[in-house]
Protein backbone atom coordinates (compact mmCIF):
# COMPACT_ATOMS: atom_id res chain seq x y z
CA UNK A 1 0.00 0.00 0.00
CA UNK A 2 1.90 3.07 -1.19
CA UNK A 3 -0.48 6.46 -0.79
CA UNK A 4 -0.16 10.16 -1.37
CA UNK A 5 2.81 11.83 0.30
CA UNK A 6 2.13 14.73 2.26
CA UNK A 7 2.92 16.68 0.10
CA UNK A 8 1.17 15.42 -2.80
CA UNK A 9 -2.05 14.90 -0.26
CA UNK A 10 -2.02 18.69 0.05
CA UNK A 11 -1.58 19.12 -3.53
CA UNK A 12 -5.07 16.79 -3.99
CA UNK A 13 -6.87 19.06 -1.87
CA UNK A 14 -5.58 22.32 -3.15
CA UNK A 15 -6.55 21.18 -6.55
CA UNK A 16 -10.55 20.96 -5.30
CA UNK A 17 -10.58 24.69 -4.45
CA UNK A 18 -12.02 26.82 -6.85
CA UNK A 19 -11.02 29.63 -8.07
CA UNK A 20 -11.63 33.03 -6.51
CA UNK A 21 -12.47 30.93 -2.97
CA UNK A 22 -11.93 32.61 0.47
CA UNK A 23 -9.91 29.49 2.32
CA UNK A 24 -9.18 28.90 5.98
CA UNK A 25 -6.50 26.32 6.48
CA UNK A 26 -6.08 24.72 10.07
CA UNK A 27 -3.36 24.25 12.05
CA UNK A 28 -1.39 21.15 11.30
CA UNK A 29 -0.98 18.89 7.40
CA UNK A 30 -3.76 21.98 6.05
CA UNK A 31 -0.60 24.20 6.34
CA UNK A 32 0.79 22.27 4.16
CA UNK A 33 -1.73 23.83 1.28
CA UNK A 34 -0.54 26.84 0.94
CA UNK A 35 2.84 25.92 -0.50
CA UNK A 36 0.66 23.75 -3.05
CA UNK A 37 -2.12 25.92 -4.48
CA UNK A 38 -2.85 25.23 -7.61
CA UNK A 39 -1.06 27.56 -10.94
CA UNK A 40 -3.49 30.17 -13.00
CA UNK A 41 -6.45 30.45 -9.71
CA UNK A 42 -6.23 33.24 -7.76
CA UNK A 43 -7.72 31.88 -4.65
CA UNK A 44 -7.41 33.95 -1.66
CA UNK A 45 -5.84 32.50 1.88
CA UNK A 46 -7.44 32.99 5.41
CA UNK A 47 -5.15 33.04 8.69
CA UNK A 48 -6.86 32.79 11.82
CA UNK A 49 -4.47 35.21 13.39
CA UNK A 50 -5.05 38.39 10.92
CA UNK A 51 -4.65 37.65 7.49
CA UNK A 52 -5.79 37.66 4.55
CA UNK A 53 -3.44 36.63 1.00
CA UNK A 54 -1.31 34.73 3.01
CA UNK A 55 1.56 32.63 0.40
CA UNK A 56 3.98 30.30 0.85
CA UNK A 57 6.32 29.65 3.20
CA UNK A 58 9.53 32.04 2.99
CA UNK A 59 12.73 31.17 2.34
CA UNK A 60 15.46 31.03 5.59
CA UNK A 61 16.32 33.99 5.21
CA UNK A 62 13.49 35.76 4.77
CA UNK A 63 11.36 34.73 7.68
CA UNK A 64 9.80 36.97 9.75
CA UNK A 65 8.07 35.49 13.01
CA UNK A 66 5.52 38.17 12.58
CA UNK A 67 4.26 37.28 9.81
CA UNK A 68 3.26 33.52 10.46
CA UNK A 69 0.08 31.15 10.24
CA UNK A 70 -2.20 29.68 12.74
CA UNK A 71 0.30 27.24 12.94
CA UNK A 72 3.10 29.53 14.52
CA UNK A 73 5.13 28.94 11.66
CA UNK A 74 6.74 31.75 9.31
CA UNK A 75 4.77 32.51 5.72
CA UNK A 76 4.60 35.44 3.63
CA UNK A 77 1.93 38.21 1.95
CA UNK A 78 0.77 37.68 -1.25
CA UNK A 79 0.04 41.05 -3.41
CA UNK A 80 -3.13 42.84 -2.07
CA UNK A 81 -2.83 40.65 0.72
CA UNK A 82 -4.26 42.64 4.17
CA UNK A 83 -3.59 42.29 7.80
CA UNK A 84 -6.36 42.80 10.30
CA UNK A 85 -7.24 42.39 13.98
CA UNK A 86 -8.91 39.20 16.12
CA UNK A 87 -12.58 40.53 16.72
CA UNK A 88 -12.24 41.13 12.80
CA UNK A 89 -10.62 37.69 11.49
CA UNK A 90 -13.25 35.76 13.06
CA UNK A 91 -16.13 37.85 11.76
CA UNK A 92 -14.77 36.93 8.15
CA UNK A 93 -15.06 32.90 10.07
CA UNK A 94 -18.74 33.26 12.31
CA UNK A 95 -20.16 35.63 9.88
CA UNK A 96 -20.27 33.13 7.02
CA UNK A 97 -17.58 34.81 4.53
CA UNK A 98 -15.27 31.92 4.30
CA UNK A 99 -16.01 29.61 1.11
CA UNK A 100 -13.82 26.50 2.61
CA UNK A 101 -11.93 26.04 5.64
CA UNK A 102 -9.57 23.00 5.59
CA UNK A 103 -9.07 21.43 9.14
CA UNK A 104 -6.75 18.67 10.77
CA UNK A 105 -8.30 16.23 12.76
CA UNK A 106 -8.26 13.08 15.34
CA UNK A 107 -11.86 11.55 14.22
CA UNK A 108 -14.32 11.91 11.13
CA UNK A 109 -17.47 10.08 11.11
CA UNK A 110 -19.55 8.67 8.25
CA UNK A 111 -22.46 11.28 9.05
CA UNK A 112 -19.98 14.19 8.95
CA UNK A 113 -18.86 14.41 12.77
CA UNK A 114 -15.78 15.42 13.84
CA UNK A 115 -13.14 15.82 16.75
CA UNK A 116 -10.08 17.59 17.09
CA UNK A 117 -9.69 19.35 19.63
CA UNK A 118 -9.64 17.37 23.37
CA UNK A 119 -8.18 13.95 23.46
CA UNK A 120 -10.65 13.15 26.51
CA UNK A 121 -8.16 12.51 29.63
CA UNK A 122 -5.10 12.72 28.20
CA UNK A 123 -3.69 16.05 28.58
CA UNK A 124 -4.70 19.99 28.28
CA UNK A 125 -7.48 20.41 25.62
CA UNK A 126 -7.14 22.99 23.02
CA UNK A 127 -10.11 23.84 20.50
CA UNK A 128 -8.30 27.44 18.90
CA UNK A 129 -10.14 28.66 15.92
CA UNK A 130 -12.10 24.91 14.92
CA UNK A 131 -15.70 25.60 16.69
CA UNK A 132 -15.66 28.83 14.84
CA UNK A 133 -14.67 27.27 11.90
CA UNK A 134 -17.34 24.16 11.89
CA UNK A 135 -20.09 27.23 12.68
CA UNK A 136 -18.80 29.46 10.10
CA UNK A 137 -17.25 27.75 7.07
CA UNK A 138 -19.77 27.65 4.32
CA UNK A 139 -17.52 24.61 3.61
CA UNK A 140 -15.25 22.22 6.01
CA UNK A 141 -12.67 20.22 4.53
CA UNK A 142 -10.55 17.72 6.68
CA UNK A 143 -7.24 16.83 6.12
CA UNK A 144 -5.53 13.50 8.30
CA UNK A 145 -3.88 10.79 8.52
CA UNK A 146 -6.30 7.73 7.64
CA UNK A 147 -5.07 6.36 10.96
CA UNK A 148 -3.34 6.66 14.38
CA UNK A 149 0.30 6.27 15.03
CA UNK A 150 -0.76 3.01 16.38
CA UNK A 151 -2.85 1.90 13.48
CA UNK A 152 -6.18 2.34 14.85
CA UNK A 153 -8.96 4.06 12.56
CA UNK A 154 -9.83 7.72 12.33
CA UNK A 155 -12.52 7.40 10.23
CA UNK A 156 -14.93 5.91 12.52
CA UNK A 157 -18.89 5.47 12.59
CA UNK A 158 -19.47 7.22 15.68
CA UNK A 159 -16.88 9.51 17.59
CA UNK A 160 -14.83 7.92 20.54
CA UNK A 161 -13.47 11.37 21.37
CA UNK A 162 -15.66 14.60 22.05
CA UNK A 163 -17.18 16.71 19.26
CA UNK A 164 -16.20 19.73 17.61
CA UNK A 165 -19.05 19.55 15.16
CA UNK A 166 -21.79 17.40 14.07
CA UNK A 167 -22.50 16.94 10.47
CA UNK A 168 -20.56 19.30 9.72
CA UNK A 169 -17.40 17.71 6.99
CA UNK A 170 -17.82 17.48 3.67
CA UNK A 171 -14.88 15.46 2.36
CA UNK A 172 -11.43 13.70 3.93
CA UNK A 173 -8.56 13.86 2.61
CA UNK A 174 -6.17 11.14 3.68
CA UNK A 175 -2.92 9.26 2.74
CA UNK A 176 -5.49 7.14 1.14
CA UNK A 177 -8.31 8.10 -0.60
CA UNK A 178 -10.17 11.13 -0.58
CA UNK A 179 -13.73 10.34 0.52
CA UNK A 180 -17.32 11.96 1.26
CA UNK A 181 -19.37 11.51 4.43
CA UNK A 182 -22.46 10.51 2.98
CA UNK A 183 -24.57 9.37 6.35
CA UNK A 184 -24.27 6.07 6.52
CA UNK A 185 -20.83 5.48 4.43
CA UNK A 186 -17.91 7.43 3.03
CA UNK A 187 -17.97 7.67 -0.39
CA UNK A 188 -14.63 6.49 -2.02
CA UNK A 189 -14.45 9.48 -4.15
CA UNK A 190 -10.73 8.56 -4.95
CA UNK A 191 -8.45 5.71 -4.17
CA UNK A 192 -4.66 6.71 -3.80
CA UNK A 193 -2.45 5.12 -6.16
CA UNK A 194 -1.27 1.65 -5.39
CA UNK A 195 -4.12 1.58 -2.79
CA UNK A 196 -7.50 -1.15 -3.42
CA UNK A 197 -10.43 -0.99 -1.98
CA UNK A 198 -9.78 -4.08 0.52
CA UNK A 199 -6.85 -1.90 1.94
CA UNK A 200 -8.73 1.25 2.30
CA UNK A 201 -11.90 -1.26 3.95
CA UNK A 202 -9.33 -2.90 6.57
CA UNK A 203 -8.22 0.47 7.34
CA UNK A 204 -11.44 2.20 8.05
CA UNK A 205 -13.54 2.24 11.36
CA UNK A 206 -16.97 2.86 9.36
CA UNK A 207 -18.92 1.21 5.88
CA UNK A 208 -17.46 2.63 2.32
CA UNK A 209 -18.62 2.61 -1.09
CA UNK A 210 -17.92 3.57 -4.45
CA UNK B 1 0.02 68.28 27.45
CA UNK B 2 -1.07 64.86 27.48
CA UNK B 3 2.02 62.07 27.68
CA UNK B 4 1.57 58.60 28.35
CA UNK B 5 5.06 57.42 28.13
CA UNK B 6 6.72 55.90 30.97
CA UNK B 7 10.42 55.78 31.99
CA UNK B 8 10.50 51.89 31.94
CA UNK B 9 8.19 48.69 31.72
CA UNK B 10 8.01 48.00 36.15
CA UNK B 11 6.46 51.56 36.65
CA UNK B 12 3.91 51.36 34.38
CA UNK B 13 2.97 47.97 35.45
CA UNK B 14 3.90 48.81 39.54
CA UNK B 15 -0.04 48.77 40.31
CA UNK B 16 -1.32 45.81 39.48
CA UNK B 17 -3.01 43.88 42.60
CA UNK B 18 -3.13 41.14 43.65
CA UNK B 19 -5.94 38.40 41.93
CA UNK B 20 -5.98 41.55 39.46
CA UNK B 21 -7.28 40.10 35.54
CA UNK B 22 -4.24 40.96 33.18
CA UNK B 23 -4.95 40.53 29.51
CA UNK B 24 -2.07 39.94 27.29
CA UNK B 25 -1.65 40.45 23.64
CA UNK B 26 0.12 37.70 21.07
CA UNK B 27 -0.71 34.68 19.04
CA UNK B 28 2.20 32.20 19.15
CA UNK B 29 5.54 34.53 19.19
CA UNK B 30 3.77 37.46 17.30
CA UNK B 31 2.94 40.40 19.00
CA UNK B 32 3.71 39.06 23.00
CA UNK B 33 4.77 42.13 25.50
CA UNK B 34 7.46 40.12 26.90
CA UNK B 35 9.13 42.91 28.80
CA UNK B 36 5.88 44.23 30.18
CA UNK B 37 5.43 39.89 31.11
CA UNK B 38 9.08 40.46 32.91
CA UNK B 39 8.00 44.04 34.79
CA UNK B 40 5.05 41.85 35.66
CA UNK B 41 7.01 39.10 37.67
CA UNK B 42 9.48 41.31 38.86
CA UNK B 43 6.21 43.57 40.38
CA UNK B 44 5.41 40.47 42.20
CA UNK B 45 1.61 40.54 41.74
CA UNK B 46 0.19 36.86 42.39
CA UNK B 47 -3.30 34.89 41.85
CA UNK B 48 -4.08 36.52 38.51
CA UNK B 49 -6.01 35.94 36.06
CA UNK B 50 -4.92 35.64 32.60
CA UNK B 51 -6.18 35.82 29.27
CA UNK B 52 -3.82 35.09 26.04
CA UNK B 53 -4.98 32.87 23.02
CA UNK B 54 -2.23 30.23 24.05
CA UNK B 55 -0.34 29.43 27.77
CA UNK B 56 2.93 30.43 27.12
CA UNK B 57 5.89 28.65 24.93
CA UNK B 58 9.77 28.23 26.26
CA UNK B 59 10.11 29.88 29.45
CA UNK B 60 10.25 33.23 28.67
CA UNK B 61 7.01 35.74 28.54
CA UNK B 62 4.10 34.29 29.92
CA UNK B 63 5.57 31.20 30.39
CA UNK B 64 7.89 32.49 32.93
CA UNK B 65 4.77 34.06 34.60
CA UNK B 66 3.30 30.97 35.15
CA UNK B 67 6.57 29.17 36.15
CA UNK B 68 7.02 31.27 38.97
CA UNK B 69 3.51 30.79 39.80
CA UNK B 70 1.42 34.21 40.06
CA UNK B 71 -1.49 32.57 37.83
CA UNK B 72 -4.06 31.51 39.52
CA UNK B 73 -6.38 30.67 35.63
CA UNK B 74 -5.74 30.95 32.42
CA UNK B 75 -8.38 31.97 29.96
CA UNK B 76 -7.38 30.81 26.24
CA UNK B 77 -8.46 28.96 23.47
CA UNK B 78 -5.25 26.95 22.75
CA UNK B 79 -2.93 26.05 25.45
CA UNK B 80 -1.09 23.37 23.25
CA UNK B 81 2.35 24.52 21.74
CA UNK B 82 5.59 23.04 20.47
CA UNK B 83 7.16 24.41 23.98
CA UNK B 84 4.40 24.40 26.12
CA UNK B 85 5.40 22.27 28.96
CA UNK B 86 5.81 24.80 31.89
CA UNK B 87 1.69 25.31 31.64
CA UNK B 88 1.62 21.17 30.82
CA UNK B 89 3.01 20.40 34.10
CA UNK B 90 1.21 22.71 36.20
CA UNK B 91 -2.27 21.42 34.31
CA UNK B 92 -1.10 17.50 34.72
CA UNK B 93 -0.92 18.62 38.54
CA UNK B 94 -3.95 20.87 38.79
CA UNK B 95 -2.14 23.52 40.17
CA UNK B 96 -3.94 25.83 37.22
CA UNK B 97 -7.21 26.37 36.48
CA UNK B 98 -7.86 26.84 32.60
CA UNK B 99 -11.24 28.24 30.96
CA UNK B 100 -10.94 26.71 27.33
CA UNK B 101 -12.91 29.24 24.78
CA UNK B 102 -13.10 29.04 21.48
CA UNK B 103 -10.39 31.78 19.73
CA UNK B 104 -13.71 33.54 17.91
CA UNK B 105 -15.72 33.87 20.95
CA UNK B 106 -12.48 34.55 23.03
CA UNK B 107 -11.93 37.75 20.70
CA UNK B 108 -15.68 38.65 20.23
CA UNK B 109 -16.09 38.82 24.02
CA UNK B 110 -12.99 41.00 24.45
CA UNK B 111 -14.79 43.42 21.17
CA UNK B 112 -17.55 43.36 23.38
CA UNK B 113 -16.26 43.99 26.78
CA UNK B 114 -14.60 46.91 25.19
CA UNK B 115 -17.87 48.12 23.47
CA UNK B 116 -20.21 47.92 26.32
CA UNK B 117 -22.27 44.97 25.49
CA UNK B 118 -22.93 42.70 28.14
CA UNK B 119 -22.77 39.42 26.25
CA UNK B 120 -24.10 38.05 23.08
CA UNK B 121 -25.40 34.84 20.96
CA UNK B 122 -23.22 32.58 18.99
CA UNK B 123 -24.08 29.18 17.39
CA UNK B 124 -20.22 28.47 17.67
CA UNK B 125 -19.30 25.66 20.40
CA UNK B 126 -23.44 25.07 20.72
CA UNK B 127 -23.86 21.29 20.85
CA UNK B 128 -20.35 20.34 22.54
CA UNK B 129 -18.60 20.29 25.27
CA UNK B 130 -17.86 23.56 25.55
CA UNK B 131 -21.34 24.58 25.50
CA UNK B 132 -21.86 23.08 29.80
CA UNK B 133 -23.32 25.28 31.65
CA UNK B 134 -24.11 27.93 29.17
CA UNK B 135 -27.52 29.18 28.45
CA UNK B 136 -29.40 28.51 24.80
CA UNK B 137 -31.61 29.61 22.97
CA UNK B 138 -33.12 29.27 19.33
CA UNK B 139 -33.16 31.72 16.50
CA UNK B 140 -34.57 30.56 13.36
CA UNK B 141 -33.63 27.05 13.04
CA UNK B 142 -30.33 27.27 14.89
CA UNK B 143 -29.21 26.59 18.41
CA UNK B 144 -26.63 29.95 19.99
CA UNK B 145 -24.62 30.02 22.90
CA UNK B 146 -24.91 32.85 25.19
CA UNK B 147 -20.97 33.99 25.42
CA UNK B 148 -20.08 37.29 28.31
CA UNK B 149 -17.96 40.21 27.63
CA UNK B 150 -14.44 40.08 29.02
CA UNK B 151 -13.56 43.41 31.24
CA UNK B 152 -10.00 43.42 32.86
CA UNK B 153 -8.10 45.23 35.34
CA UNK B 154 -5.04 45.66 32.83
CA UNK B 155 -3.75 45.00 29.31
CA UNK B 156 -0.50 44.40 28.51
CA UNK B 157 0.37 44.46 24.64
CA UNK B 158 2.78 44.97 21.54
CA UNK B 159 2.84 47.73 19.15
CA UNK B 160 5.42 48.42 16.43
CA UNK B 161 4.74 52.28 16.89
CA UNK B 162 3.02 54.45 19.14
CA UNK B 163 2.67 58.52 19.41
CA UNK B 164 2.84 59.69 22.76
CA UNK B 165 -0.62 59.88 22.94
CA UNK B 166 -1.09 56.69 22.52
CA UNK B 167 -2.40 56.27 19.11
CA UNK B 168 -0.76 52.66 17.93
CA UNK B 169 0.06 50.84 14.72
CA UNK B 170 1.26 47.27 14.74
CA UNK B 171 3.53 44.92 12.43
CA UNK B 172 2.15 42.37 10.28
CA UNK B 173 0.34 39.40 12.46
CA UNK B 174 1.61 40.56 16.11
CA UNK B 175 -1.65 42.87 15.85
CA UNK B 176 -3.63 39.69 16.35
CA UNK B 177 -5.75 40.48 19.85
CA UNK B 178 -4.36 43.60 20.91
CA UNK B 179 -6.56 46.05 19.69
CA UNK B 180 -9.42 44.28 21.58
CA UNK B 181 -7.71 43.70 24.33
CA UNK B 182 -6.82 47.38 24.90
CA UNK B 183 -10.31 48.24 24.38
CA UNK B 184 -11.56 46.04 26.92
CA UNK B 185 -9.25 46.79 30.19
CA UNK B 186 -9.41 49.64 32.83
CA UNK B 187 -5.88 50.38 31.80
CA UNK B 188 -3.80 49.71 29.08
CA UNK B 189 -0.20 49.27 28.86
CA UNK B 190 1.77 49.20 25.61
CA UNK B 191 5.06 48.29 24.93
CA UNK B 192 6.27 50.12 21.57
CA UNK B 193 9.67 49.75 19.59
CA UNK B 194 9.16 53.05 17.91
CA UNK B 195 7.75 56.16 19.32
CA UNK B 196 6.94 59.21 17.87
CA UNK B 197 4.83 62.44 17.98
CA UNK B 198 1.10 63.11 16.96
CA UNK B 199 0.62 63.64 14.01
CA UNK B 200 3.67 61.32 12.81
CA UNK B 201 1.18 58.47 12.23
CA UNK B 202 -0.88 58.97 8.96
CA UNK B 203 -4.51 59.22 10.71
CA UNK B 204 -6.09 56.77 8.01
CA UNK B 205 -3.89 54.20 9.10
CA UNK B 206 -4.23 54.23 13.38
CA UNK B 207 -5.07 50.95 13.91
CA UNK B 208 -5.86 51.86 17.60
CA UNK B 209 -6.89 55.05 18.44
CA UNK B 210 -5.38 56.88 21.37
CA UNK B 211 -8.61 56.68 23.75
CA UNK B 212 -8.17 52.95 24.54
CA UNK B 213 -4.32 53.13 25.56
CA UNK B 214 -3.08 54.76 28.88
CA UNK B 215 0.55 53.98 29.31
CA UNK B 216 3.53 53.36 26.84
CA UNK B 217 7.08 52.27 27.47
CA UNK B 218 9.29 52.25 24.63
CA UNK B 219 10.73 48.49 23.92
CA UNK B 220 13.12 49.36 20.98
CA UNK B 221 14.56 45.72 20.71
CA UNK B 222 12.35 43.16 22.60
CA UNK B 223 13.34 39.36 22.76
CA UNK B 224 12.22 37.35 20.30
CA UNK B 225 10.96 33.93 21.82
CA UNK B 226 12.13 32.49 18.42
CA UNK B 227 16.00 32.98 19.66
CA UNK B 228 15.17 32.11 23.14
CA UNK B 229 13.04 28.60 21.64
CA UNK B 230 16.38 27.43 19.59
CA UNK B 231 18.50 28.46 22.62
CA UNK B 232 16.35 26.52 24.82
CA UNK B 233 16.10 23.14 22.51
CA UNK B 234 20.12 23.34 22.09
CA UNK B 235 20.23 23.43 25.95
CA UNK B 236 18.19 20.33 25.87
CA UNK B 237 19.93 18.48 23.01
CA UNK B 238 23.07 18.72 24.98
Amino acid sequence: MSGWSREQLAARAARDIPDGAYVNLGIGQPERVADLMPPGREIILHSENGILGMGPAPSPENRDMELINAGKKPVTLLAGGAFFHHADSFAMIRGGHIDVCILGAFEVTCGGDMANWSTGDKGPPAVGGAMDLVAGAREVRVMMSHQTARGAPKLLEALSLPATGRRVVKRVYTELAVLDPLGEVFRVVELAPGVDAEQLRAATGAPIAF
Amino acid sequence: MIDKRYDDALAAVSDVKDGSTVLIGGFGEAGNPTELIHALIEQGARELTVINNNAGNGEIGLARLLKARRVRKIVCSFPRGTHSHVFDELYAANQIELELTPQGTLAERLRAGGAGVAGFYTPTAAGTDLARGKETRIFGDREYLLELAIRADFALIKAEKADRWGNLVYNKAARNFSPVMAMAAEVTVVQARRLCEPGELDPETIVTPSIFVDRIVHVPDPIRESDHLRDLDQELAR
